[in-house]
Formats: structure tokens, C-alpha cells, sequence
């Protein structure tokens, strides 16, 4: 592209680098967060990665670990035994939940957006797991071990038992493969779960949907088009680009929520057994991994994503 | 005869259609709001307890010896109303700051084409991707011994220690670097995305500059994803304790008046003379639980409120289109 044009002899801004310059005007303040606040810590965090780290009395000393410095990645993948499993249980937890979560969240944010009564009320409530997820209220309601029992007693056994009646009447009168079974039934023994991890998803959708003009609606409506083609034909490609947002932040979400056994290894092994150099390869692995995921997936659903200009 | 016959019956059967549509919402709608429910029950009813019920097998929901002194307990624990109102600023200005910036970005983002922009862009999620605890040393001390090249230590002869003031929150929030900030950068785009560039187009002729098109033209429309940013925002700021037990050691907020209030409450109650030897942990759970409702209760009327401009949006994005 030319950024720039010749005229009269001297050099002058074309209009395609004007248009650069307004973008990057645009985006100054993530280009000086990025660059000036989150690259030092990045690239310090990746030094602790490839060293090893003593704690003194007045700081801490870095020293260059083995193997130039990538002992800690070595180890990681050839002599610890647990990280590859866990890597894969990750994943695998990730590949079951993500779909889940996007499908519910969006039959959720569709249902919340029509007229009924009590919808406010209703909206108010599927705000509530964005809450219940956040920081400091989930670690309380994770180490409060009394109302978690005092709330579950009695309800497991049943739980367990009814999952195990629905699968044996499933597999006695239909065809279905053992997979999908045990992969419906454990959707809906992990419904609170689901629901749970939702809540931003469902409030992002909705705004989404919120922001569909209705003019769009009526016109179809006296076209003579019917609300599923109508959904099928409007609501579903001018959501399509959120469709992308939420799918990306799911994954980010299974993979980094605090719950994961990912994160949690990675963060007792940095703070309760102070090897922040392993800790530290551990994490950029984990994040190498999970940035594969995201661009595989972030391929796929783009080819399917309508924007209403394309350029 | 016969048509007029057949014409009732299609209108009776769309009737009980959407009768049935109903039924089928207003059941999935319930449901799902009880599963939501259920545990912040839990916690209400608990915290009207009096902790002999909570030892009691016959007690579930309903306290038999109904107290309010949990809250009596909690309030002056956490040292409520002034903790409050200092995280309502500090969780609104972090808010509002990380909307603009975050809003100036996906709109330079989603609408202009300039070198390396998807390299750029990828670095956004990229820093959605690094959780802040594994950069939490080198975090702090950035902070701790904070320095603009060199700039500080040539007028006060040394780095600024900017621990336990607002700076560091401020400065993450004006440069996109807060909670999650790639987030909202990334749906802010993918909205502006999915907007036609006609009215812009028009504005722009009409020798509008960018800056004003961006403000008068697209925010108008954007309201419904604003509130949602903003949302988001103050409830992660609210709620967190990785940065605010990070940067603020003497300042309590919210968030950290909640994790250390049974231990205040306990040592409190030494000062009376001691009546309890050790924190039980039914005791624990209990004011826990209280401190948990207080500081939620002020997210649920602050949606309560934002949630009017959700509907107000569609009005105004008639707009577009």
C-alpha cells in the first residue's frame, strides 16, 4: 500500500495514510498499554522462565537455568508426569464444556429478549453468576465448606441415581452411540456449571441482540417472512460476529478460570512451593497451547461470520 | 360454512400454540432462575441465622432463632459505609476510563486500515490470554519502584513508590491494560464491525471529523454494548482481590474488607474478653456469608438501574439500518 504520494516534487501523506495515521490515533491507548505496560512484564516473565530464581533478603537473584536456559521446558514435557495429562484433561474439559456454553448462552440471551412478564426480573437474575464468578466472592464460596454441605446434603445420591436410570432408558430404546449419551447426560449433570460460567456470554449476546434494529424485523415481517426464517435469515448473521467474541472468551475462560487445574498447578507451584521459574514455563507452555486452540477455532467460526460491510 | 368452521379452528389451535410456547418459556425461564437462585438463598437464610442453627439438622432455610446481629457484626467489621463508598469511586472512575479507552480502540480497530493491524489486534487477545498472576512479581515491582525513563528519578532523585494509591489502577484502566480489558476491546469491535458505514460516510462529507463521527454518530448506537462494558467493568473491579491486595496494603476496599472479616470480627470479639477461643468455622461460614450479601447488593441495584438504558438503546439504534 502507499502510504504516501508524490506531489510537486515533495512527499505528502496519500489518502490511504491518512487513514493509517487516524486508526493508530485510535488506538493509542492500547498501543502504549501494550507496549509500554504489559511487553516489560511479558518479556521479564518469560527471562524467569528461563532461569532460576533465589529469593534473598533484598530482592531476588536470576541465574541462567541448564540446557540454555530451557531446562525448565525439558523437564516440563519429558520428566514431569503430570503436566502432559493434565494438559490434555484441560483440553479435553475445554472441548466438552465450550459448545455447551455458547449454545445455552445464546438460547438464553434469545429467550431474556423477548417480551413476557417479568422480564426485567428475570434479566436481573442471569445477570447474578456474572457476579458469583468474580473474584473474591468465588474464593469465599469455594472455601466455605459448611453451606456447600449444608445446601448438597441429600441431593447427590438422587442426582446420581437418576442419571444412571435416564442413560439405561436412553440405551434400551434408542440407537444412540454410548459417546453422545454420557456426553448429554454429563451436560446435564454440569447444568448449574453451564449456567454458571455463562453469565457474561448471556449479557454480551444480549446487548447484541438489543442492538438489531427493529426496522430490519418489520421489513421481513411484511415481506411475509415467518420468525424462524426471520431468525435464521437476521437475528443469527448480525449476531454472528459475537457469536466469534464469546467463543474465543469461553475457551480463554475454561482455560484460565481460576477453577482449572491448569492454573491452580501452575499457581501453588509459584506461590506455595516458590519455584517461580518453573512456574513461570509451565505457564507459557499452558498459554502456547491455548493460543494454538484459539486460532484453529478462531478460523473456523470466522469464515462463518457476517459483517454487515466487509472490506 | 365449512370455512367459517376450519378459520376457528386455526385460529384456536394458533391460540393454544402459543399458549404452550409459553408454558414452555415460563418453565425454562423459572428453572433456571431457581438453579441461579439457590445459593444465594443459602446464603441469605444463613445470615439470618444464629449459629446454633447451623449445627441444628432440623434447621435448613428457615432460622429458628432469627437474628440480625451478623449484620450488626458485618457492617462494623468491615467498616461498611465508608469502605463503600471509597470502592463506589475508585470502581467507577476504573470503569468509565476503561470504557473510553477501550471504546477508542475497538473503534480505530473495526474501522481503519493501518500497517500490522492484525498482528496488533492478536496481541489484544493475547493479553487476554496471560492471566495477571503469572506476571504478579514483576507487576509489583513496576510499581513499587515506578518510572517513566528515567523521568522521575531526575526530579525527586529516585523511583516513586505508587503502592497504595489509585495511580496504578488509573494508568491500567486509561491504557487498556485493566481486568479483561481485551475483552471489551474485542466486542466493542466486532460491534462497530457489524455497523454499516453509510452514516458515517455521511457525516464525513458533511465534513464531519473522525473524532466527532465516532462520538455523535456511533456511540449513540452502541449504548446497549456500553452499559454492558461498563457493567463488567465495575463488577470485576468491584469483586476483585489480585489487584487491589496487590496495590493497596493499607487501603481497604470492598473486596479485601470481605476476605479478612471473620478475622477482624474474631479479634473484635477478644477485646470484649474473649468469649471465643478459637474461630469456628461454622461462625466463619456464617459472617462470611453476610459480608457476601452486603457487598453483592449494591451490583444488583447498580444493574438494576443500568438495565433502564438497555431498553432506551433499541429506541435510539432505530438509526441504524
Amino acid at each position: 500500500m502507499n502510504y504516501f504520494k508524490r506531489r510537486d516534487g515533495h512527499l505528502s501523506l496519500s489518502l490511504v495514510g491518512k487513514e493509517a495515521i487516524a486508526g493508530l490515533l485510535f488506538i493509542i491507548p492500547f498501543l502504549v498499554g501494550f507496549f509500554g505496560n504489559f511487553l516489560p512484564l511479558i518479556i521479564e516473565s518469560i527471562k524467569f522462565s528461563l532461569s532460576n530464581m533465589e529469593v534473598t533478603s533484598s530482592g531476588y537473584v536470576l541465574s541462567q537455568a541448564g540446557n540454555n536456559g530451557f531446562e525448565h521446558y525439558i523437564r516440563l514435557l519429558t520428566i514431569d508426569p503430570d503436566f502432559n495429562q493434565m494438559l490434555l484433561r484441560s483440553l479435553g474439559e475445554m472441548a466438552l464444556k465450550v459448545p455447551l456454553v455458547i449454545i445455552f448462552s445464546f438460547f438464553a440471551a434469545n429467550l431474556l429478549n423477548q417480551e413476557f412478564k417479568g422480564r426485567a426480573i428475570a434479566r436481573s437474575i442471569f445477570f447474578f453468576p456474572v457476579i458469583l464468578t468474580s473474584g473474591v466472592i468465588l474464593g469465599l464460596e469455594n472455601s466455605d465448606l459448611l453451606v456447600r454441605t449444608l445446601s448438597d446434603t441429600g441431593a447427590n445420591v438422587d442426582d446420581t441415581e437418576a442419571v444412571l436410570n435416564v442413560v439405561y432408558f436412553i440405551r434400551t430404546y434408542t440407537d444412540l452411540p454410548m459417546s453422545i449419551i454420557s456426553y448429554l447426560t454429563s451436560a446435564i449433570n454440569g447444568i448449574y456449571d453451564i449456567i454458571i460460567a455463562s453469565g457474561v456470554q448471556i449479557l454480551i449476546f444480549l446487548a447484541a441482540l438489543q442492538s438489531i434494529s427493529p426496522s430490519l424485523y418489520e421489513a421481513s415481517s411484511i415481506e411475509g417472512a415467518t420468525k424462524w426464517e426471520s431468525f435464521w435469515k437476521i437475528t443469527f448473521p448480525m449476531v454472528s460476529p459475537i457469536i466469534l467474541v464469546n467463543s474465543v472468551y469461553t475457551i480463554i475462560d475454561t482455560f484460565t478460570n481460576e477453577t482449572n487445574e491448569m492454573m491452580s498447578e501452575i499457581k501453588s507451584t509459584i506461590f506455595t512451593e516458590i519455584k517461580y521459574g518453573y512456574g513461570s514455563a509451565m505457564a507459557w507452555f499452558y498459554f502456547i497451547c491455548i493460543a494454538i486452540v484459539l486460532a484453529v477455532v478462531g478460523s473456523i467460526i470466522s469464515r462463518k461470520v457476517f459483517y454487515y460491510d466487509e472490506r | 360454512m365449512r370455512d367459517e368452521q376450519s378459520e376457528k379452528w386455526l385460529l384456536w389451535s394458533e391460540k393454544i400454540g402459543r399458549l404452550l410456547l409459553k408454558i414452555v418459556r415460563g418453565t425454562v425461564i423459572v428453572g433456571i432462575c431457581f438453579i441461579i437462585l439457590q445459593p444465594l438463598f443459602v446464603k441469605l437464610s444463613v445470615s439470618f441465622m444464629s449459629e446454633k442453627d447451623l449445627y441444628d439438622s432440623s434447621v435448613k432455610y428457615i432460622a429458628k432463632h432469627f437474628t440480625l446481629s451478623n449484620y450488626q457484626m458485618a457492617l462494623s467489621g468491615m467498616d461498611y459505609w465508608r469502605v463503600l463508598f471509597r470502592t463506589l469511586v475508585l470502581s467507577v472512575t476504573i470503569s468509565l476510563l476503561q470504557l473510553f479507552a477501550c471504546l477508542l480502540t475497538a473503534y480505530g480497530f473495526a474501522r481503519f486500515r493501518f500497517p500490522f493491524k492484525n498482528l496488533l489486534f492478536g496481541c489484544v487477545i493475547f493479553t487476554l490470554i496471560v492471566p495477571p498472576q503469572v506476571i504478579m512479581l514483576p507487576l509489583f515491582m513496576k510499581y513499587r519502584f515506578f518510572d517513566i525513563f528515567g523521568l522521575f528519578s531526575m526530579i525527586t532523585g529516585g523511583p516513586v513508590n505508587l503502592i497504595d494509591s489509585y495511580w496504578p489502577f488509573i494508568m491500567q484502566a486509561c491504557t487498556c491494560m485493566g481486568i479483561r480489558n481485551g475483552l471489551y476491546i474485542y466486542m466493542l469491535r466486532q460491534f462497530f464491525k457489524g455497523m454499516p458505514r453509510e452514516l458515517e460516510e455521511a457525516a464525513f462529507v458533511d465534513g464531519c471529523g473522525k473524532l466527532r463521527t465516532f462520538i455523535q454518530i456511533m456511540l449513540p448506537s452502541a449504548v446497549p454494548m456500553m452499559v454492558t462494558v461498563f457493567l463488567f467493568g465495575f463488577v470485576w473491579q468491584w469483586t476483585d482481590s489480585f489487584y487491589t491486595s496487590l496495590y493497596l496494603n493499607n487501603t481497604k476496599v470492598i473486596s479485601s474488607s470481605l476476605s479478612s472479616l471473620a478475622v477482624n470480627v474474631y479479634s473484635s470479639y477478644e477485646g470484649f474478653g474473649g468469649s471465643m477461643n478459637f474461630i469456628s468455622p461454622g461462625f466463619v461460614s456464617m459472617i462470611n456469608n453476610t459480608g457476601t450479601v452486603l457487598s453483592i447488593i449494591p451490583l444488583i441495584i447498580l444493574y438494576l438501574i443500568c438495565q433502564k438504558s438497555f431498553v432506551e438503546g433499541i429506541e435510539r439504534s432505530g438509526i441504524v439500518g
